[in-house]
C-alpha cells in the first residue's frame, strides 16, 4: 500500500535532503557535519524514498547497486592518502589547493576523504537496509 | 645470486596463468629452472673452493635492518649445488611420474617455490632472512605433502608437517631475535665478531635451546621425528627431494651455520650428541622392522640426519670434516634409492618389500642404480659412501679418550643397521626370482630411470676420486663449519688402520643382518604395542585434547545467542571498571560542585525514564523499537544541550536509521515470547543495575578528577594551523586519524558485503545439509 502524501511529500524531500547531505559533507571541515554525518543523512534520503516508492522504484533512482558505491568510496579516500605521494610527501598529508572558493572554502584532500567516507556510508546503509528489504521468505 | 633466489619464485608465478600450456609437451621449459641454475653455481665452483666468497646485499626493509643480503661461502655453495643438481634429477623425474596428473602444473609450482625457499635459506646472511625462507620450506613442504588432497591420510601427514615444523619455526625466531638482540647485529657473517659476548652471555643456553628445537624439529631428531614417515604420504620425487636430500637437512644446516659461533662448547656439544646419538641408533633399528620400502628409506634418513647432528655436536676438525662429506654422501644415495623407489611403486604398485624380488630382470639400468647406491650407502670400498664412513669412525675415534668406545660402538651399531637398510631398499626387490605378476613389467620411460642411475654413479665416481670431490666440495664446506682451515683432504687408502678394521666389520656385520633379518607383520605388530609410549601418539593425544578444550570453550562463550554475548561484554566490563574504581580508591562526591538541573534536563530525563519502563513492560515489539527511540533521541538531546552539535547529528541519524532497520525486520520475526525463565530475569536486572551504578560512579569520579587539557589543547590549535580546519571533530577524522577512518570504512563495506552475501546466499537444495 502506497501513500499518496508521502509520495508526494518524498518528491520534494528527496532532492531537498540529499542537497543537505551535501551541504553537511562539504562545511564538515569548518562547521558541525562531515562525510559521516552526510553520507547518513543522503542514506535517509533513499530510505524515506524506498518507503514512499518501494525498494525497486529507489534502486532504480539510484541506477547502480548501492554496493557498487562501496569501491568508488574505498577507491576515493585511499586516493585522498596516497596523492601526496605523488610529490614525495608522506601518505596522509593533506594538500590544499590555493586560493578559496564559494561555498566550500578551501579545497583538499580532506574534502576527498571525506567523500569518499559519504560514499562509503551511503553505500554500506543502503546495501544493508535493500538487501534486507528485498529479501523475502 | 638475488635472481637465482627469486627465479623459483617468478617461476610458480608464472605457473598460475600459463599452467595449462605447460602441462602438455611444453612442459620441458620448466626443466630449465634447475639446469640454468645448477650451471649457475658450477661456475662459481672455481672461486669459493679457491677459499673465496661472494656477498650481495639489495635493501628490502631499511628500516628494520631485514635487507636481501646474500653470501655465498662453502658450505652454502655445498647446499645450493645439492638443492639444484638434485633439483634437476627431480624435476626430469617428476615430469615423467606425474605425467597427466590433473595437479602437474599446481606440482611444479609448489616444488619451484620450494626450491628457491631453500636457496634463498642456504645463501641468506640476514638472520631475519634466514627465517623467512625457513618458514617458506616449511610452507611448500605442507604443500607437497598433501598433494594428493583428496586422501585424508595425506592431509593429516601434510598438517602435522606443518605443526611440528612450524612450532619449531617459532622457537627458531625467538632463539634468532634474541640471539641478534645480545650481538647486536642480524647479520650472520658479523656474528662471528661477538662469539665471546654470546657465549659469555647469561641467556646463551637459551638461545641454543631454541635453536636446537628448531633443527631437531626440521631435521626430525627424536622426539620430533615421527612427522618424517608421515611425510612419506607425498609424492616420490617430492620425499626423494624433499624429505631426504635438502629440507630435512636445513636443520642440519643451520647448526652447521651458527658451529662456528656457538659452537665448541658443553652446552653445544651434550645435547647434540646426546639428541644426535640416540635419534641415529633409534632410527637406525627401526629402519630394520619395516617393511614399506618408503618407510625404511625414511627411518634411515632420520637416522643419517642424527648422525650430521651427533658429528656437529662432537664438532672436532675430523668431526667437522666427516660431517661436510657425509652430506654430499647421503645426499647422493638417499635421493636416488627414493627414485628407485618410486619407479618400483610406480610400476608395480606396490611398495611392500616382503613381495618384491626379482625385478632385476624386467628393470635392469634400475637394479644398477638401486645396487650402486646401496654399495655407497654400505660404504664399500672405492664408493663415496666408503669415505663417509671411514671419516665419522675418525671423527669417534678423535675424541677424549673416556668417550672413543662409547661413540664409536653407537656409531657402529648405527652403521651396521644402515648397511642392512640400504641393502633392503636397494638390493632386496631386484634380487631372488622373478614372482609371475611381475613378469609384463616394462622399463619405465629414460627420463625415469637415468636420474637415479646418474645419482647413483655420481656416489661411486667421487669415492674413486676423492681427492677431487673432497677440494671442490667439501674443503670450504667444512672450513665454514668449523671456522678455521680443516685441511681436509680426502684419500681412499689411509692405510691398515682401526679405522678399516672397524669399515669392514660394519660391512660384514650389516650383511650378515640383511641376510637374517625378515621384516614382517609380527615385527609390525610389536612396534605397534609400543605406540602409546610413542612421541606421535603423545603429541596425538594432546592435540586431541586441545581441540575438546577449544570446543568447549568455544561452545560456552560462543553460543550463538545475542543475549548471552551482551551478557558477558558487560559483565566483564562491570568486573574491568570495578576493579579501576575500587584501585582507585575512596570516592568523593562534591554535590555542592555540581551544576543546578535546568528544566529541559528533567524534562528530557523523565520522558527517557518513561520510555524505558514502557519498553521493558510492553508485550509487543513495535511499542519496544519505538521506546528504544524515544530513548536515543532523548539522548541526542543532551549531546545538545551539552553543546555536542557533531554528535547529536550523528546519534540522531542513526536513530532514525536503526529505527528503519527494525521496522523492516519486524514482521519477519517469530511472535514475541519471553523465552528467560524468573531466575534469569533477575540476573539481568542485577547486572543491568550494576552497569548503571558502576557507570554513575565513574561519571562522579571523573567529575572529581582534574580535567586535563594537554590533548584538547593540541587538536584545538592544530586543526586550524595545520590542518586547515575549525572543526575539530571533523579534522580529527579526516586528517589526524585519517588511516583509522580509512580502515573505519574498510570494515563498514566488509559488514555490508556480508549481510549482502548472507541475506543473498540461495543455496541450492543439494547444499542445504
Amino acid at each position: 500500500m502506497r501513500s499518496s502524501i508521502l509520495q508526494t511529500a518524498t518528491r520534494y524531500l528527496l532532492p531537498i535532503l540529499l542537497l543537505f547531505s551535501v551541504f553537511l559533507l562539504l562545511r564538515g571541515h569548518y562547521y558541525p557535519g562531515g562525510g559521516f554525518v552526510g553520507g547518513l543523512v543522503a542514506s535517509i534520503a533513499f530510505v524515506l524514498h524506498s518507503f514512499a516508492n518501494g525498494t525497486d522504484a529507489s534502486m532504480k533512482l539510484l541506477g547502480r547497486k548501492p554496493l557498487s558505491l562501496l569501491p568508488i568510496g574505498l577507491g576515493i579516500a585511499a586516493f585522498s592518502v596516497v596523492l601526496p605521494m605523488f610529490w614525495g610527501l608522506p601518505p596522509m598529508t593533506g594538500l590544499w589547493l590555493k586560493g578559496t572558493f564559494p561555498i566550500v572554502g578551501s579545497l583538499g584532500t580532506a574534502l576527498f576523504f571525506d567523500l569518499g567516507v559519504y560514499l562509503v556510508v551511503v553505500g554500506v546503509v543502503l546495501t544493508i537496509l535493500f538487501t534486507i528489504s528485498l529479501t523475502d521468505d | 645470486m638475488l635472481l637465482t633466489v627469486l627465479a623459483g619464485f617468478i617461476t610458480s608465478i608464472f605457473i598460475i596463468p600459463f599452467g595449462k600450456i605447460l602441462k602438455s609437451k611444453w612442459s620441458v621449459l620448466l626443466m630449465a629452472l634447475p639446469v640454468v641454475l645448477f650451471l649457475y653455481y658450477t661456475r662459481l665452483i672455481p672461486h669459493i673452493s679457491s677459499g673465496g666468497n661472494l656477498l650481495e646485499s639489495t635493501p628490502w626493509i631499511p628500516s628494520l635492518g631485514v635487507n636481501l643480503d646474500f653470501r655465498l661461502d662453502g658450505l652454502s655453495l655445498l647446499f645450493a649445488l645439492l638443492i639444484t643438481g638434485i633439483g634437476i634429477a627431480i624435476y626430469f623425474y617428476a615430469r615423467t611420474y606425474l605425467k597427466g596428473h590433473p595437479y602437474f602444473d599446481r606440482f611444479f609450482g609448489y616444488l619451484s617455490l620450494f626450491m628457491s625457499a631453500m636457496l634463498g635459506m642456504v645463501l641468506a646472511d640476514n638472520m631475519l632472512l634466514l627465517f623467512i625462507f625457513w618458514e617458506l620450506t616449511s610452507i611448500s613442504s605442507f604443500f607437497l605433502i598433501g598433494f594428493n588432497n583428496t586422501e585424508p591420510g595425506s592431509r593429516k601427514s601434510a598438517i602435522t608437517a606443518l605443526s611440528v615444523t612450524g612450532l619449531g619455526g617459532f622457537f627458531l625466531l625467538a632463539g634468532l631475535i634474541l640471539l641478534g638482540n645480545i650481538a647486536g647485529t642480524y647479520s650472520i657473517s658479523e656474528l662471528i665478531h661477538s662469539r665471546d659476548v654470546i657465549i659469555g652471555h647469561p641467556l646463551y643456553p637459551l638461545v641454543l635451546g631454541l635453536l636446537f628445537m628448531g633443527a631437531f624439529t626440521k631435521s626430525a631428531q627424536f622426539p620430533f621425528h615421527f612427522w618424517l614417515p608421515g611425510a612419506m604420504k607425498a609424492p616420490t620425487p617430492v620425499s626423494a627431494y624433499l624429505h631426504s636430500a635438502t629440507m630435512v637437512k636445513a636443520g642440519i644446516y643451520l647448526l652447521a651455520r651458527f658451529s662456528p659461533v656457538l659452537g665448541n662448547t658443553p652446552e653445544w656439544s651434550y645435547p647434540l650428541m646426546i639428541v644426535g646419538g640416540f635419534t641415529m641408533l633409534f632410527a637406525a633399528y627401526h629402519s630394520l622392522l619395516r617393511t614399506d620400502l618408503k618407510s625404511i628409506l625414511a627411518y634411515s634418513t632420520i637416522s643419517a640426519l642424527g648422525i650430521l647432528t651427533f658429528l656437529l655436536g662432537i664438532g672436532t676438525r675430523e668431526a667437522v670434516i666427516a660431517a661436510s662429506v657425509f652430506i654430499l654422501v647421503h645426499a647422493l644415495y638417499k635421493a636416488a634409492l627414493f627414485l628407485i623407489t618410486g619407479i618400483i611403486d610406480h610400476e608395480t604398485h606396490t611398495r611392500d618389500i616382503t613381495q618384491l624380488s626379482g625385478l632385476r630382470k624386467v628393470l635392469l639400468p634400475v637394479a644398477l642404480a638401486g645396487l650402486l647406491a646401496a654399495l655407497s650407502s654400505a660404504g664399500v670400498p672405492l664408493s663415496f659412501g666408503f669415505i663417509g664412513k671411514d671419516l665419522i669412525y675418525e671423527a669417534t675415534l678423535h675424541t677424549p679418550s673416556s668417550w672413543i668406545f662409547i661413540l664409536t660402538t653407537l656409531a657402529l651399531i648405527t652403521n651396521i643397521c644402515l648397511v642392512a637398510a640400504g641393502f633392503m631398499a636397494g638390493i632386496k626387490p631386484f634380487a631372488g626370482p622373478l614372482p609371475e605378476p611381475f613378469k609384463k613389467i616394462h622399463l619405465p620411460y629414460t627420463s625415469m630411470w637415468l636420474p637415479p642411475l646418474i645419482l647413483a654413479l655420481g656416489g661411486i665416481l667421487l669415492g674413486i676420486m676423492p681427492d677431487y670431490a673432497g677440494s671442490l666440495f667439501s674443503l670450504q664446506a667444512a672450513n665454514a663449519i668449523f671456522g678455521a682451515d680443516t685441511q681436509l683432504h680426502l684419500k681412499i687408502w689411509h692405510g691398515f688402520n682401526t679405522v678399516l678394521v672397524l669399515s669392514l666389520v660394519t660391512l660384514a656385520a650389516g650383511t650378515f643382518i640383511y641376510m637374517i633379518n625378515k621384516p614382517g607383520k609380527e615385527r609390525l605388530n610389536f612396534v605397534k604395542k609400543l605406540n602409546h609410549l610413542s612421541p606421535e601418539y603423545i603429541m596425538g593425544k594432546s592435540v586431541d585434547a586441545f581441540f575438546r578444550f577449544s570446543e568447549w570453550y568455544t561452545g560456552k562463550f560462543h553460543n550463538g545467542y545475542l543475549r548471552s554475548y551482551h551478557l558477558q561484554i558487560i559483565l566483564f566490563a562491570e568486573a574491568l571498571l570495578a576493579y579501576k574504581l575500587w584501585l582507585s580508591g575512596p570516592i568523593e562526591i562534591d554535590f555542592f560542585s555540581l551544576a543546578m538541573l535546568s528544566v529541559y534536563e528533567v524534562a528530557i530525563v523523565a520522558i527517557l525514564i518513561g520510555a524505558l519502563i514502557m519498553m521493558l513492560t510492553t508485550r509487543t515489539r513495535l511499542t519496544a523499537v519505538v521506546s528504544m527511540s524515544v530513548i536515543g533521541y532523548c539522548i541526542c538531546l543532551m549531546f545538545v544541550f551539552y553543546s555536542a552539535p557533531d554528535l547529536a547529528m550523528t546519534q540522531f541519524t542513526i536513530d532514525t536509521l536503526t529505527t528503519v532497520l527494525f521496522v523492516l525486520v519486524l514482521y519477519k520475526l517469530p511472535p514475541f515470547l519471553n523465552l528467560g525463565t524468573k531466575k534469569e530475569r533477575y540476573r539481568d536486572i542485577a547486572v543491568s543495575l550494576i552497569f548503571g551504578i558502576i557507570l554513575c560512579m565513574v561519571a562522579l569520579q571523573a567529575h572529581h578528577e582534574p580535567i586535563v587539557t594537554a590533548t584538547s589543547n593540541f587538536y584545538g590549535d592544530a586543526a586550524y594551523t595545520e590542518a586547515k580546519g575549525k572543526n575539530v571533530v571533523n579534522v580529527i577524522l579526516v586528517d589526524f586519524r585519517g588511516i583509522d577512518t580509512l580502515f573505519e570504512t574498510v570494515v563498514l563495506s566488509i559488514g555490508a558485503i556480508g549481510v549482502y552475501n548472507l541475506l543473498r546466499l540461495r543455496l541450492k537444495p543439494s547444499e542445504k545439509e
